[in-house]
């Protein structure tokens, strides 16, 4: 296999104005294994990305960056033009203090692989813990709210029932309400459905379907669910290795795939019962 | 050999001598208890966590009536034996729930970190409201076990002249040569306060191993 061109900086296709996000020559690397190589990429905000790619590629790693869950090695992250993983220092950047972090990524959410609901906690308090005492809204705004999404993700009638009660498909989409209820301008979704048995996995992705169509929520999804990629995201991020091997409109990436290593990937997926 | 006349009259003495053992046990609990846990929590920061961790292994690895009798010699004379026998007690079995809480801590999945970090929760909401909650429920029998065994190390203060009930025993036994039968009472009067408790504990280990 040739080594990977340089993964193009174009705007996404459709969307004008300026990126929400912007990687700017990120590297991440775990000891000596390099996870995130020269990275460039831009969101627009609204927009809706998928990320694909074979396991090991880098993919989660973007997510867990944003989230502020890893540091980059090298390399700064923008969010709404102002720097993310670094802080102004004078004329510089100096990399992020845990407070400019903790005011920063209260616009970003996540949704996890395994849920990561609070099992100590009602389905109730999951929702409102983050906007009562993160955000400082009011009880009974907070509460009217979690109602409100818990109607949308189809569980109004388990508020008060606990994680532990509920199937895997049903903690996600408790999961999606209280990501939510921090009113986020980006949604990272970290293979929300791979934990879960596949008859629940419909349940999940309709939910997500309904945020995708009635918010202009910023969307970032790791998934191995292509027909959920094709329907729902304005661009799709092939990579291999810790770089973008293709890009573009999910009806080229899935239709008309250029690179070898995107059929080669498409191909391995297809096999495996899709 | 045993007379009863004469254990009836002396039971009062020990029985109100049993209960300086229970305030102990109380006292140096709570402390133990709440010591224990800030020390599972600082124990996380960077030096001083290392610091703290050398400093509990030493009282983890030092007899607790050789702490009580230093500690003593140390203090000015107007701290009655007893405050000193509960904070030595106290601190000498934090240095244990320390650990106790630490495993239930690390127990908890890094998801829930993660979780808390994701909603940008603060720093008291994401110990107070998700890491500890799930950790102490944990090790709430582990906890338990510790009661009863601050309870049977009480008696060790006789070391320092505490007017409990083994030292209140060596006094009636060293006036009246009954020490077989004054020393025997005394370990029933153990039996009935560990006996009951150990049964409780049981009981709470199943309701919270249950989850």
């Amino acid at each position: 296999m040739p080594p990977s061109d340089t993964p193009e900086k174009a705007p996404s296709p459709g969307v004008e104005g300026q990126p929400l996000i912007v990687f700017d020559d990120v590297v991440k690397r775990f000891g000596k294994l390099t996870v995130l190589d020269h990275l460039n990429f831009s969101v627009a905000p609204g927009e809706r990305v998928t990320l694909i790619g074979p396991s090991g590629s880098g993919k989660t790693t973007i997510l867990r960056l944003l989230m502020t869950l890893e540091k980059v090695t090298e390399g700064v992250i923008w969010v709404a033009d102002e720097p993310f993983s670094h802080m102004r220092r004078g004329q510089g950047l100096t990399p992020a203090s845990e407070s400019y972090l903790r005011a920063r990524r209260k616009s970003i959410g996540m949704v996890f692989q395994q849920f990561n609901l609070f099992p100590n906690m009602s389905v109730r308090k999951n929702v409102i813990e983050a906007p009562v005492h993160v955000l400082g809204t009011p009880k009974d705004e907070a509460n009217a709210r979690a109602e409100e999404l818990l109607e949308l993700v189809g569980l109004g009638d388990k508020i008060d029932a606990h994680p532990t009660q509920l199937s895997g498909g049903q903690q996600q989409r408790v999961a999606i309400a209280r990501a939510l209820a921090m009113k986020p301008e980006i949604l990272l979704l970290d293979e929300v459905t791979s934990a879960l048995d596949p008859e629940l996995v419909a349940g999940v992705l309709d939910v997500l379907r309904e945020v995708a169509e009635t918010t202009d929520i910023t969307m970032l999804c790791v998934t191995h669910e292509m027909s959920f990629a094709r329907d729902v995201s304005h661009r799709v991020l092939m990579f291999d290795q810790g770089q973008i091997a293709e890009e573009g409109e999910p009806e080229q990436i899935f239709g008309d795939p250029k690179e070898e290593r995107t059929k080669s990937f498409l191909r391995s997926v297809l096999d495996n019962g899709f | 050999m045993f007379d009863l006349e004469w254990i009836l009259q002396n039971l009062p003495r020990l029985l109100e001598a049993l209960l300086v053992n229970v305030q102990i046990t109380v006292f140096g609990y709570l402390i133990a208890l709440t010591l224990g846990l800030l020390i599972a929590i600082v124990r996380r920061v960077p030096y001083f966590g290392a610091v703290l961790h050398a400093a509990m292994e030493f009282i983890r690895t030092t007899p607790l009536v050789i702490q009580a009798v230093f500690v003593f010699l140390l203090t000015p004379a107007f701290i009655s034996p007893l405050t000193v026998g509960i904070v030595v007690i106290g601190v000498h079995y934090a240095a244990y729930t320390a650990e106790v809480y630490r495993s239930g801590i690390e127990g908890v999945a890094k998801g829930q970190w993660e979780a808390a970090r994701a909603l940008s929760l603060p720093v008291s909401r994401t110990w107070g409201a998700v890491v500890l909650p799930q950790a102490i429920r944990k090790v709430i029998p582990a906890l338990g076990n510790y009661l009863i065994a601050t309870f049977k190390d009480t008696p060790l203060l006789i070391a320092i002249s505490v007017a409990e009930v083994l030292t209140v025993a060596r006094q009636i036994g060293s006036a009246s040569f009954r020490i077989a039968e004054v020393y025997t009472i005394v370990g029933f009067l153990f039996l009935i306060v560990t006996i009951p408790s150990a049964i409780l504990l049981r009981r709470l280990e199943r309701r919270y191993a249950a989850v």
